[in-house]
């Protein structure tokens, strides 16, 4: 692992949870503020962390958890207010949660229930996209659509809007996001690129996909770049707030490279010990994106032990409403499907459909298992 | 009633689609100062703007990825690939992403975006230039591919298309873009989605689309001389597939050639063999035929008139139909 120095990345709250000052960004909001982010962090890795139970107890078929990177999603998302829009990769949960998305919906990707829930539109949340890099190019035609609508640089800045996208390391490989980045430029558009640097892509460390910091990237397309402490949830904010101020204004793209951490596995199917140290991961755990928020406001007298045990006591209650609700998530039919496929469907699908339907109707009353000799002939038969 | 080539009916079609609706934008290579390497977009950036006439940088993926943002912001984009050999870099897009919005969202977010692919061979082009990909898309569920033959269809299912909610992919006979027809500019269209009866029969189906239409007509007028009584169908729709119009006239004939420039395994005419031996089994008094493209990749120019299907090959076909 390479530590940047200090000096290669905007900071704003130590590791130790002490305020720094930073010569081009600053962090205005209050201490109840902070606080609320301090809220939405712990919500989220709760969450998080009773997604990976799930799994592990078979309730979910994966899950790519966020552990480690709460910082990054809450400080960049409460950057954005509306009209702005969000296109997220798949491991914006922090995102997800501080946008109204129910996390026991949420789940349902992960169930398989349902492919992606919510109502984007009522979200402002577009849909999780699996794909890596692809929806780069989706949130630079959303904002070239905002720069149609005159919805950037208009002079009441309340008027404005921009989109921000989420990505990773290995994203930044993708043609995908080099096309984005080509089209943002040249036509201005109105979208801050998010990437979370959490150091690897699966197994691939960033070495192999970059050779030079990501955010330096930025000016050989002809924007700016800037890194940040993807661990400080104050400069987080700061920086990705300066970086949609300028696309609100019509000043065009930004990459926000947040340098952080991915202290979990990719998803629950992977086994990262196969592919980096215990030291490593416990010299990222000393840079932990919580406790130092922690630190600094029991320190600076905005919170106390009270105020920390009623948040817990709210994390074990969301806790439980996500296992119950996972549980409970409506078992969806095939038949469903086949209406969401096309916009008037033609007669050969509508056969489709209806042949399986009347296949199905024929088994109304059966249901019996094969039987076991069965199963065993077929053994032999393989 | 007006006449104009095939390329005209498609600017024209453009045209009235950009005047009817502020929701609708161009995009493309080359499309907006240059018209287009056809002209199919010829004007129409000077009469509408750079805004809505969009020349894109070069980057296939990139045009159709935010074309699908630009759709998510209610816009309702017409995008044009310059060459059919061209649109395997928006693969990933097209097949991923624009087919199956509607699907991962719950049929919550629709996906109006046209993608206009001149294709087919015959151009003596050098490769890359003139492939047939529609059975790529026609197999991808959440698609809807069509293809016209004629300026009267070029004219009316580019609005059409561009009206639709669905993703479109809609192949241009790059061909047949000089070929002049009369266009009834008021007539009322008939359903995008419908095969249409080009020249009845009673004898054999000639079943095709787009560049081999004409190909077919010709060969039937041939085969008349010689007797045979043919039907040719332009399918128009390869997905969805208008199959009560193939069957009615496959069942009234009893005999069915599918013609087209793509390769065979697989293409358009296994499909449509499969549906007719299912759906018309006990009225086929021949095996249905293929006329097509051979399995190889799109040749060099100077040998193309022997690989794509042409009167005499149609004719040779027809004979052994008949002849079963």
């Amino acid at each position: 692992m390479s530590e940047p120095a200090v000096d290669d990345f905007v900071q704003l709250l130590t590791p130790d949870g002490e305020r720094v000052q930073h010569p081009e960004f600053d962090f205005a909001g209050s201490d109840d503020e902070i606080a609320g982010y301090l809220r939405e962090m712990v919500l989220a890795r709760r969450f998080d962390s009773e997604a990976t139970a799930l799994q592990r107890k078979g309730e979910l078929g994966l899950w790519p958890p966020a552990l480690g990177q709460e910082a990054a999603q809450v400080g960049s998302v409460n950057a954005t207010r509306l009209p702005d829009h969000v296109f997220p990769s798949y491991r914006e949960h922090a995102v997800a949660l501080h946008l109204g998305v129910d996390p026991v919906e949420m789940l349902g990707t992960f169930r398989g229930t349902a492919m992606v829930p919510w109502d984007t539109a009522a979200m402002g949340l577009h849909l999780y996209s699996f794909v890596i890099g692809t929806q780069t190019l989706h949130a630079t035609g959303y904002a070239m659509g905002l720069q149609r609508d005159g919805l950037v640089g208009n002079p009441e800045p309340a008027d404005n809007g921009a989109v921000i996208v989420y990505f990773g390391d290995g994203a930044t490989s993708q043609g995908d996001v080099n096309e984005a980045f080509i089209f943002a430029a040249s036509y201005t558009a109105p979208v801050v690129f998010f990437c979370q640097n959490n150091q690897y892509a699966i197994s691939e460390p960033i070495a192999l996909q970059s050779k030079i910091p990501l955010y330096r990237r930025a000016s050989g397309f002809g924007f700016p770049g800037v890194r940040v402490d993807g661990n400080d949830v104050l400069a987080v904010q700061a920086v990705t707030a300066s970086a949609m101020q300028r696309a609100r204004r019509g000043e065009g793209p930004t990459l926000v490279e947040a340098y952080t951490y991915r202290m979990g596995a990719h998803t629950t199917s992977d086994d990262p010990t196969k592919y980096r140290s215990r030291d490593e991961t416990d010299a990222w755990r000393a840079r932990d994106p919580i406790s130092r928020v922690q630190t600094y406001l029991l320190s600076a007298g905005a919170i106390d032990q009270a105020w920390l045990d009623a948040l817990d006591a709210e994390s074990e209650e969301l806790a439980v409403r996500v296992r119950e609700g996972c549980l409970a998530l409506r078992e969806p039919k095939l038949e469903e499907f086949f209406e969401h496929t096309v916009i008037d469907p033609g007669e050969v699908l509508l056969e489709q459909r209806d042949e399986y339907l009347e296949y199905e109707a024929g088994f109304a009353d059966e249901g019996e298992p094969v039987p076991s000799e069965t199963h065993e002939r077929v053994q032999e038969a393989l | 009633m007006p006449t104009m080539t095939l390329a005209k009916a498609l600017n024209a079609g453009l045209r009235r689609a950009l005047e009817a609706d502020p929701k609708v934008l161009l995009a493309g290579e080359d499309i907006g100062k240059l018209g287009g390497v056809f002209r199919i977009t010829e004007h129409l950036q000077r009469d509408f703007g750079p805004d809505r006439v969009i020349d894109s940088p070069l980057a296939e993926s990139g045009i159709l990825g935010t074309a699908i943002g630009l759709a998510l912001r209610g816009y309702r984009p017409v995008v044009e690939i310059q060459f059919d050999g061209f649109v395997y870099p928006a693969y990933d897009q097209i097949v991923s992403q624009l087919s199956r919005f509607y699907f991962r969202s719950h049929g919550r977010l629709k996906m109006p975006v046209v993608v206009r692919i001149p294709y087919g061979g015959g151009i003596g082009a050098i490769e890359h230039h003139s492939e047939s990909p529609e059975a790529y898309f026609a197999h991808t569920p959440g698609l809807k591919v069509v293809t016209c033959s004629n300026p009267v269809d070029g004219y009316w299912m580019m609005q059409q298309a561009i009206a639709s909610n669905n993703p479109i992919i809609f192949f241009e006979p790059k061909r047949r873009y000089h070929e002049k027809g009369e266009v009834d500019t008021e007539a009322e269209p008939m359903p995008l989605f419908q095969a249409r009866v080009v020249k009845p029969g009673d004898d054999l189906t000639l079943i095709t689309y787009g560049p081999m239409v004409r190909t077919c007509v010709e060969a039937a007028i041939a085969a008349g001389e010689e007797g045979h009584d043919i039907e040719v169908v332009d399918l128009r729709s390869l997905s969805p597939l208008d199959m009560a119009t193939v069957t009615e006239s496959v069942t009234k004939t009893g005999r069915a050639i599918v013609v087209h420039e793509a390769a065979m395994t697989l293409g358009m005419g296994a499909e449509i063999a499969a549906r007719l031996q299912q759906d018309c089994f006990y009225s086929l008094q021949a095996p249905v035929l293929r006329v097509t493209g051979y399995d190889i990749p799109y040749p060099p120019s100077r040998v193309e008139s022997s690989f794509l299907p042409d009167l005499d090959r149609v004719l040779d076909a027809v004979d052994r139909s008949m002849a079963f």
